[in-house]
């Protein structure tokens, strides 16, 4: 993991101590809500429904056990007992008190973490694969790329008024689970034609009220370009990204407005000119210097196969469901990552009680390394288990709740916190998550549908990421009342694509017997187990769903 | 053009320094008489603005950008300082050949939450290598005026009371670790040794 050498930490302490300052004279009356919105903004804090909320960055989704042990810490002392984990990565805090909350950043400063452009129109927390440096389908660790973007976009004295927010992700493997098509930035890392490490680069993906499968601008940028290239993307955004609305301001609409091949050949022309400086060439010494961060853990040697594993999974069908889901391959043979899912049946996505997360750092402590991800997908994910270990490890998530075996099944719903905390939303969306939860959380039905990405977005700024879900659940208010569109055949991977509204929406009442009636639909028309939700829907079309849902036309 | 003393803050506590220096005659300048902050101190504006239209009168004038480039050459023959006010939606690329003639760039902010006159400020100084003054106008309140000048501002012209408050107090709320460069300004970026990508000289 990276670790703060005395730059990092100063750099922290400071903001902290001028966000402090900041605090102050909000609370002193000198600084209206309205002057000190867009300072608290870049220090994570949002004014929500009830209070102010506290965003989190998780760089790139990496925890050390001590700095999960801190969250759940701060859970307990300034909130209310939980936290929630969020689709970029990072961990928000519902209750804090603002006159808390420089104290909570003290908090985080000691275990190397802050809050720091996890909102405001600014470069976000970078994100990429939960699987990172443990994946066996990995071309190379994304993570020092996104260490390397995090130190070079904070507090960027440039690129700190933009038009609009700007997300970044990366992936290091050809299986994209970091979803970066639908990032104002998506890097890809990639063998060039050298055989040196490069990316392929795109841009103007995003979700919210438009959404939008990026371009690819470059097919192979060199490593030492990076930030070059970037830079080049950010100036051509920052001068020509429309301001007049803040809802045409990403980047994804001056991509759209301006066509994909004159952007391109913009952002190819400025990159042109910042190379020439030398100023952001990123030399090899210093990559290898970050990359060693994240050198893989010293594992010790495991035959392939673990007798105690096999032997467990014999013995009870819960855990088989576990192994099965929740257990991806890892590059050392005998091991595994293990995926924490926080997504209990009937329970709220993302949530965990402080308890809970000390839980997951013992157990991190114990079984991996020390270290834990945070999925956009709002699981956990212990990367180095011995598979030797899983059967111990489930047993203990197992009295805490965290076992459930759905990684990647109907449950496993992403929504965003809807109605019930957010000033944006037009509908709840964790009460919908939850019925969908208990409708389907029978194992053998769960394991029976298969893979199905279910996301729910309580209004049409999309952070539940509806548009890509398999199926897509948006909340909208219909004359006073919570009405859900249901869209089919959204995905975030690789094969991205926006899913398309099926047709008129239903009560928050009917939507989940709606969403059994498109379910059961694609089981009776599937050609077989091996095609999944998100393959018949692209084979079939909407037709088939349309008629189940509304009857013949 | 005239020449004028580099960079007071060169360092945030240089700053903090060069105001605690001043700070008797602070209490009794620091009103709208002088609407600059530069060098350290609240200081007079000694350009005229002359708008489409309008006469440009002696000394130093201030000028639209569009008027500049119409009117270049019989502005040359004046024999007085120019300077040029530069919007955000302008290119900056469009005054770039005629910085020679030029000693002031004024770049405004419509918004402080309009960065685009961010970009225009280190092109200027990074890429078409302007060394006179390089003022921000506009909505300039002090939490951003530390990023102002990392992008090359030199000079602010703040209207704002609490930023003139905060400014005459001393507050210069800078986080003084510079994670890149900018090759905009003069000011030490990061400690050597480390990070060789953020710190080499622009």
């Amino acid at each position: 993991m990276y670790r703060y050498d005395e730059f990092d930490h100063g750099f922290v302490t400071s903001r902290v101590a001028q966000f402090r300052d900041q605090v102050e004279r909000r609370l002193s009356g000198e600084l209206t809500e309205d002057q000190f919105k867009p300072l608290r903004l870049m220090n994570g804090v949002y004014l929500q429904l009830h209070a102010y909320m506290l965003r989190i960055a998780v760089p790139y989704g990496t925890l050390s056990s001590r700095q999960l042990r801190m969250l759940g810490h701060i859970g307990r002392t300034y909130d209310r007992g939980y936290g929630h984990f969020t689709t970029r990565q990072n961990l928000q805090f519902n209750w804090p008190a603002l006159k808390d909350i420089p104290a909570i950043l003290d908090d985080l400063a000691s275990v190397e973490m802050h809050a720091l452009q996890t909102s405001g129109n600014c470069i976000r927390n970078v994100t990429t694969d939960h699987f990172a440096g443990a994946a066996a389908d990995e071309i190379a660790d994304p993570r020092p790329y996104a260490e390397i973007l995090r130190q070079w976009s904070s507090i960027h004295p440039e690129f700190s008024y933009l038009p609009r927010k700007f997300k970044i992700a990366v992936t290091g493997a050809p299986k994209d689970r970091a979803a970066i098509q639908v990032h104002d930035i998506g890097l890809e890392l990639k063998r060039g034609p050298d055989g040196g490490i490069g990316f392929a680069v795109y841009v103007g993906g995003g979700q919210g009220r438009t959404p939008m499968i990026a371009h690819k601008v470059r097919d192979y940028l060199p490593e030492e370009d990076l930030l070059a290239y970037v830079e080049a993307i950010m100036r051509v955004y920052n001068l020509h990204g429309r301001r007049d609305n803040k809802y045409k301001a990403r980047i994804k609409i001056l991509v759209h407005e301006t066509g994909a091949e004159e952007i391109t050949r913009q952002i190819e022309a400025e990159f042109v000119e910042v190379k020439k400086t030398e100023l952001l060439r990123l030399p090899d010494e210093e990559i290898q210097r970050i990359t060693a961060y994240f050198a893989a853990p010293d594992l010790a040697p495991k035959p392939a196969r673990s007798g105690a594993f096999e032997a467990a999974k014999a013995d009870s069908a819960a855990f088989a469901a576990f192994a099965e889901n929740n257990v991806t391959p890892h590059k050392a043979p005998g091991y595994g990552v293990v995926t924490v899912s926080l997504k209990p049946i009937g329970g709220i996505p993302g949530d965990a009680t402080d308890v809970q997360m000390e839980v997951v750092a013992d157990l991190a402590d114990a079984y991996s390394q020390s270290e834990i991800r945070v999925s956009h997908e709002q699981n956990l994910v212990l990367p180095h288990v011995a598979l030797d270990d899983v059967p111990a490890l489930y047993a203990k998530l197992a009295e805490h709740g965290l076992a459930t075996g759905n990684a990647g099944l109907v449950t496993d719903i992403i929504a965003c916190p809807g109605l019930d905390y957010c000033a944006l939303a037009n509908a709840r969306s964790i009460n919908i998550a939850q019925d969908l939860s208990n409708r389907f959380g029978a194992p053998e039905r769960q394991k029976d549908i298969g893979e199905l990405k279910i996301k729910i977005s309580g209004c049409i700024n999309a952070c539940g990421h509806h548009h890509v879900g398999h199926i897509g659940l948006l909340g909208v208010d219909r004359r006073g009342e919570e009405v859900y569109q249901i869209t089919l055949g959204g995905s975030g991977d690789e094969t991205a694509s926006v899913g398309a509204l099926v047709g008129p929406g239903f009560t928050g009442d009917q939507v989940v017997d709606a969403v059994e009636t498109v379910v059961d639909t694609y089981l009776k028309l599937r050609q077989g187990p091996d095609e999944t939700f998100l393959s018949a829907v692209r084979r079939l079309g909407q037709q088939p769903f349309k008629e189940a849902l509304y009857g013949a036309a | 053009m005239e020449t004028r003393a580099p960079y007071a803050h060169d360092h945030p506590a240089a700053a903090v320094r060069a105001v605690r220096d001043d700070e008797d005659s602070m209490t009794e300048t620091a009103d709208a008489n002088l609407p600059l902050w530069r060098n350290g101190r609240f200081e007079a504006d000694e350009w005229t603005r002359a708008g489409e239209g309008e006469a440009v009168s002696e000394g130093p004038a201030l000028l639209p950008l569009v008027r500049f480039l119409a009117e270049r050459d019989a502005l040359a023959a004046r024999n007085a300082p120019i300077g040029v006010v530069v919007e955000p939606g302008e290119a900056i690329e469009e005054l770039a050949p005629h910085l020679d003639r030029v000693s002031l760039v004024v770049l405004t902010f419509p918004k402080y939450a309009d960065g685009r006159s961010m970009s225009s400020a280190r092109l200027l100084r990074q890429r078409y290598g302007y060394k006179g003054e390089l003022r921000a106008a506009g909505d300039v309140l002090i939490d951003q005026m530390p990023l102002m000048r990392r992008c090359g501002f030199d000079s602010f012209e703040v209207v704002n009371g609490p930023t003139r408050a905060q400014l005459a107090a001393g507050k210069w709320p800078d986080v003084p670790f510079y994670y890149q460069p900018t090759g905009a300004s003069q000011q030490v970026e990061i400690p050597a040794g480390t990070r060789p990508w953020a710190r080499r000289p622009g």
